[in-house]
């Protein structure tokens, strides 16, 4: 048991020195009938490292990782490279083993790199403040529209049929508890809806995603001016967060709100998670957000210092008052963002953007050129696709070869006949010109 | 000038139809070092003992509740811009709100000095 | 052959004076930091990246983005920056770390090897799922020990934290409650003891809070609740093993309390790891717990997350778990992603997340469960309960305790001990700084005044527990023998000394800004 430092005799002198007969007897407020006396039905009794690592590893090997074959998979998380010394970085201990910093004189480090990543963060979404991370961007998401409403003191939200399913999901979910109308767009694998024509008085927010499921982007500045003459926010939700290296930032459109997954930059696919939710906003919404705030002050020596602040929003002073339930956050997913835009730089951010969106539309060129049907004019680095058939038929069909290639829009919208034929392909810097060829020989055969 | 108590450490004084509401020295020193203050728009209705406004510290949190029923008149955007004000003169410069009462003898039912000095005594 | 010497011992003046600043600022291993914004060489960057091909953009008409204001950094320089930074940290590493409630107990690195195997970590949540059997596999293996462990029959795995297994646990709880046709109970009772995300969670769910108070000995009573309990009770959340670090003796007649009243009882797990392996939470009734994994099953903290809280459900509750969860398939493990695939009783309430789950927190539990195995589970709870109570023991003659006899896996002490001397519990826990180590949590539970909440975990040795002791043993007298100066001086040895928190919050500074030209 070698995470368990105490001997038979450290135990007997602890006991002797306690003044109890039996670690039992310090057990005695449990009541007798709930003791449990047997050993765990069916577990093993403690393994050493080798055979632990020998059982996981087994089903490890009965995955087919992404980076093992051409992949094109994307709808909300994405492949891309994480430098090397992200992670060497990440696992130091005094990183990885601390706690969120509540006693801010030995915890700086943790103050530090939240402060960067709230700057980061304000930066790239074109915004005032940031957060120190959400869950993810699904319950970031879910948030906005929250905060929205209390920004506001409206209750209706207007929801995007380019926003994400599993957003829309989380949303309903998280609002639907609290009595908010939700008004849901229809899917809208075209890009064609009109959002202003549904905001009313009683709209709190609208909530649009871009590029959206589909892949489209537009310009958002009529929409945001379309909210803010009905006294509505906009809230702008970011899946693929490298886009914003290329793409006028929402701030810059008008965005009252933006909400992103920040999986893309600093962290691993990892089957869903953990991730991260960016937040942003204006600072005169600031004492509305939920979550965690780092704040720059001052020591005792008048030497600069970051503390967390603006507590009373939360939990833990507030309670049934507070603008969230959220403690614990992505505090560490924070840190490998940090790290990895932080490599990047200004050169590297717009640079990766630009070579994302670069391969994408020379693979949705090839693809053209093969007789495949892309239904996107814009898009950053994820298209939409009709192909021949059922998608998902292909795309499990495809997956024996191996080739991942895309998410088949029935997988997010089921049971909706008009979107069974579409597939969302998506192209980072990690896909080569070989594995493109692949696809279009894999999709054009199909035709 | 009638000056009144509550039990959650509002004080209410009284200069002819308006009345000036805060919170007491005790309540200030409770809470510690005040770094955030909301006070009503004028024109809102306040009912006794409901939320009338806000008060913060690094560490607690606070509603402030309206002594009594009635309308307010003015909220002191002075402890709004330097919540400090709330420390250093909690029963001066650091008011929150002036209000019109709709019934003025729900005053009879809060505490004088007298009674309050007594009341925080047996907090202790 | 080097033939010139060089002093090899230290002389006299060597020990003369400690504290004389420096050129840089830097004090030894400790540097001043600028932020990366700060550290800025335009034009250079940590990362190399491939030519473009040459194609004309198709953002749809939008014109590309320029003058972000993101900082050029070269890796070495982002290396550097991030290791100093570190190094201004304390982990469960460094030293002990006592955080009452929060279990800041040794984080296995196999568990991070693992978590990072490509088979686990570079797979795609949306990846057919013949190409993710090991994965839902061993989130199905790890579903199911979560489930032997507390007796209880399912268990919903998406929650991404506590507070987030808490909304999990109530939304089922409402679900089930409006199939029953009872949507109109809407109160929850909260102990005051309860941390503060009870409270919160009821209400983010719609609920309205009403209060139980504490009993003089720490616990909740039956009574207590009864005299609550009413036809618009949706539940109860208790924390058992509880806040003040106590099994809560009448759990079960609760439990029996609120079932007979027609709620269901929500159990905060988030000191589960008191009596894993000894208790079976569904021996006392609970219908809904969360289980931290950042705790209980020692995935890493992060700094504050990410975690993952899965939540075990009666048979009551089961049926609206959300969505996604796995099945066993006629031809493998299954995901059930959308209301139109559930099959037999299920009515998930909706979903909490956008994809399945910590995948990377479930690799780190399942190798926790494996390594320790029936045996070192069970050990690990006794251990970190006798900790608890060896702490209690040793200090219990000259700190003040609220609550008399055995503890669980946390000893919680008050602050009069410290009456009139000056000293107050923030003071002490800046002074434990100095001594090398993390302080405990303090001022919490609430219902006790300046509390001192100490869990040392299982992972600490006796010889540690015994220094942590001596240090506790020492502060105390100090305090006690009219030293407050000590106290409010201190820390005095680390990067910083304290922080002004009161300038922080009246005019926040949230992000750096480029200093006026």
């Amino acid at each position: 048991m070698r995470y368990l430092p105490l001997t038979e005799a450290d135990r007997r002198d602890m006991l002797a020195a306690i003044g109890a007969p039996s670690v039992d007897a310090l057990f005695g407020d449990v009541p007798a009938a709930a003791h449990l006396t047997q050993p765990i039905a069916g577990l093993a009794p403690h393994q050493g490292e080798l055979q632990v690592e020998r059982a996981l590893s087994r089903l490890a090997a009965r995955n087919v990782p992404a980076g093992s074959c051409p992949s094109f998979l994307g709808a909300g998380a994405y492949r891309h490279h994480v430098p090397a010394s992200v992670d060497q970085l990440l696992t130091r201990g005094e990183f990885l083993t601390s706690y969120t910093p509540y006693q801010p004189e030995v915890t700086q480090g943790t103050l530090q790199y939240l402060f960067e990543f709230q700057t980061q963060v304000a930066l790239i979404t074109g915004m005032d403040v940031a957060n120190a991370s959400m869950y993810d961007g699904a319950t970031a998401c879910a948030e906005a529209v929250l905060m929205a409403n209390r920004v506001t003191r409206r209750n209706r939200a207007v929801l995007s049929g380019g926003l994400h399913p599993h957003y829309r999901d989380v949303t309903a979910t998280t609002t639907g508890v609290l009595g908010v109308e939700l008004v849901t767009l229809p899917a809208d694998p075209k890009g064609i809806e009109d959002l202003a024509a549904a905001i009313d008085d009683k709209t709190s927010c609208v909530v649009v995603q871009n590029p959206t499921l589909f892949g489209h982007i537009a310009d958002l500045t009529p929409l945001a001016e379309a909210c803010h003459a009905k006294g509505a926010l906009l809230v702008v939700v970011v899946t693929e967060v490298v886009s914003l290296g290329l793409m006028p930032s929402p701030g810059s459109m008008g965005a009252d709100i933006v909400v992103a997954e920040g999986q893309s930059i600093g962290n691993g696919l990892n089957f869903g998670g953990p991730y991260l939710g960016l937040f942003a906003t204006r600072d005169k919404f600031v004492r509305q957000m939920p979550g965690r705030l780092c704040g720059e002050t001052v020591d005792a020596d008048g030497k600069r210092g970051f503390v967390l602040t603006l507590s009373t929003r939360e939990q833990h002073i507030r309670r049934e008052k507070a603008t969230s339930n959220i403690c614990t956050n992505s505090g560490l997913c924070a840190l490998a963002f940090t790290m990895h835009l932080s490599l990047l730089g200004e050169l590297g951010f717009t640079g990766l953007a630009t070579l994302n969106h670069a391969k994408a539309v020379q693979l949705a060129d090839k693809l053209a050129a093969a007789g495949v049907t892309v239904l996107n004019q814009g898009f950053f680095n994820e298209f939409t696709v009709q192909v021949k058939g059922d998608a998902a038929a292909l795309v499990d069909t495809l997956a024996a070869e191996p080739i991942l290639a895309g998410v088949p829009v029935s997988r997010l919208h089921p049971g909706q006949a008009d979107l069974a034929d579409l597939l969302l392909v998506a192209v980072t810097e990690t896909t080569t010109e070989d594995d493109m060829d692949a696809l279009v020989k894999a999709l054009g055969g199909t035709l | 000038m009638t000056i009144r108590f509550t039990e959650d450490h509002e004080w209410i004084s009284l200069d002819g139809d308006v009345a000036t509401v805060g919170i007491t020295t005790f309540a200030q020193g409770q809470l510690g070092d005040v770094v955030f203050v909301e006070v009503p728009e004028a024109g809102r209705a306040l009912t006794k003992g409901k939320d009338a406004a806000v008060v913060e510290s690094v560490k607690a949190a606070s509603e402030v509740f309206a002594p009594v029923d009635g309308t307010v008149v003015e909220g002191n955007q002075a402890v709004v811009e330097d919540p400090s004000l709330v420390n250093s003169d909690p029963q001066g410069a650091g008011w929150f709100f002036k209000m019109t009462l709709a019934n003025p003898s729900q005053l009879d039912g809060l505490m004088d000095q007298a009674a309050y000095d007594a009341f925080v005594e047996g907090q202790h | 052959m080097n033939t010139q010497g060089r002093k090899t011992t230290p002389d006299a003046e060597s020990t003369a004076g400690t504290d004389v600043g420096t050129f840089t600022g830097h004090k030894g291993l400790v540097h001043e930091e600028p932020l990366i914004f700060e550290l800025d060489n335009p034009g250079v960057t940590g990362v190399d990246l491939e030519a473009a091909p040459a194609v004309a953009s198709r953002l749809g008409g939008l014109k590309a983005r320029t003058g972000i204001g993101l900082p050029g950094l070269s890796e070495p320089t982002v290396v550097r920056h991030y290791t100093r930074l570190s190094q201004k940290n304390f982990g469960i590493d460094s030293a002990m770390y006592p955080l009452g409630s929060c279990t800041m107990k040794h984080n296995p690195r196999l568990n991070e090897k693992l978590a990072r195997l490509p088979g686990f970590g570079d797979i795609h949540p949306m990846q057919p799922q013949s190409t993710v059997q090991g994965a839902l596999e061993l989130i199905d293996q790890l579903a199911h020990w979560l489930k032997t462990l507390t007796g209880m029959p399912a268990v919903a795995m998406s929650p991404a934290a506590g507070a987030h297994g808490e909304l999990c646990g109530l939304m089922a709880i409402r679900a089930a409650l409006q199939a029953r046709g009872e949507g109109n109970r809407t109160r929850v009772l909260v102990p005051e003891s309860a941390h503060g995300t009870n409270p919160a969670t009821a209400a983010f769910c719609g609920f309205t809070v009403d209060a139980i108070p504490a009993e003089a000995n720490g616990r909740v009573s039956v009574e207590a609740v009864k005299a609550k309990l009413g036809p618009d009770v949706a539940c109860i959340m208790l924390t058992n093993p509880n806040t003040c670090g106590l099994f809560e003796p009448q759990v079960k007649a609760i439990a029996d309390a609120v079932h007979a009243a027609g709620g269901y009882f929500y159990c905060d797990g988030a000191n589960y790891n008191a009596i894993v392996g000894r208790v079976r939470p569904a021996d006392l009734g609970v219908d809904a717990m969360h289980i931290n994994l950042h705790k209980t099953f020692s995935t890493p903290h992060g700094g504050g997350g990410p975690g993952s809280g899965p939540v075990v459900l009666s048979d009551a509750l089961a049926p609206y778990a959300p969505l996604p969860y796995v099945v066993h398939g006629a031809d493998g493990f299954r995901l059930v992603e959308h209301a139109g695939e559930v099959e037999g009783d299920a009515q998930p309430f909706g979903r909490l997340k956008a994809f399945h789950g910590q995948m990377g927190m479930f690799v780190r539990a399942l190798a926790y469960i494996m390594s320790h195995g029936a045996d070192g589970l069970r050990q690990a709870s006794s251990d970190a309960v006798l900790n608890a109570n060896y702490v209690k023991a040793r200090l219990q003659d000259l700190m003040s305790v609220p609550f008399d006899g055995y503890c669980m896996h946390e000893a919680l002490f008050d602050d009069r001990f410290l009456k009139d001397t000056g000293v107050t519990t923030l003071d002490f826990a800046k002074a434990m700084i100095d001594e090398g180590f993390h302080p405990m949590t303090m001022y919490f539970p609430l219902v006790v005044h300046g509390a001192f909440l100490i869990e040392p975990t299982e992972t600490e040795s006796k010889a540690t527990l015994d220094q942590f002791i001596g240090a506790m043993r020492h502060l105390a007298g100090k305090a006690k023998a009219s030293d407050a100066a000590h106290f409010l001086a201190a820390p005095r040895y680390t990067p910083r000394r304290r922080l002004d928190e009161t300038a922080a919050a009246r005019k926040p500074v949230l992000r750096w800004t480029p200093p006026a030209a």
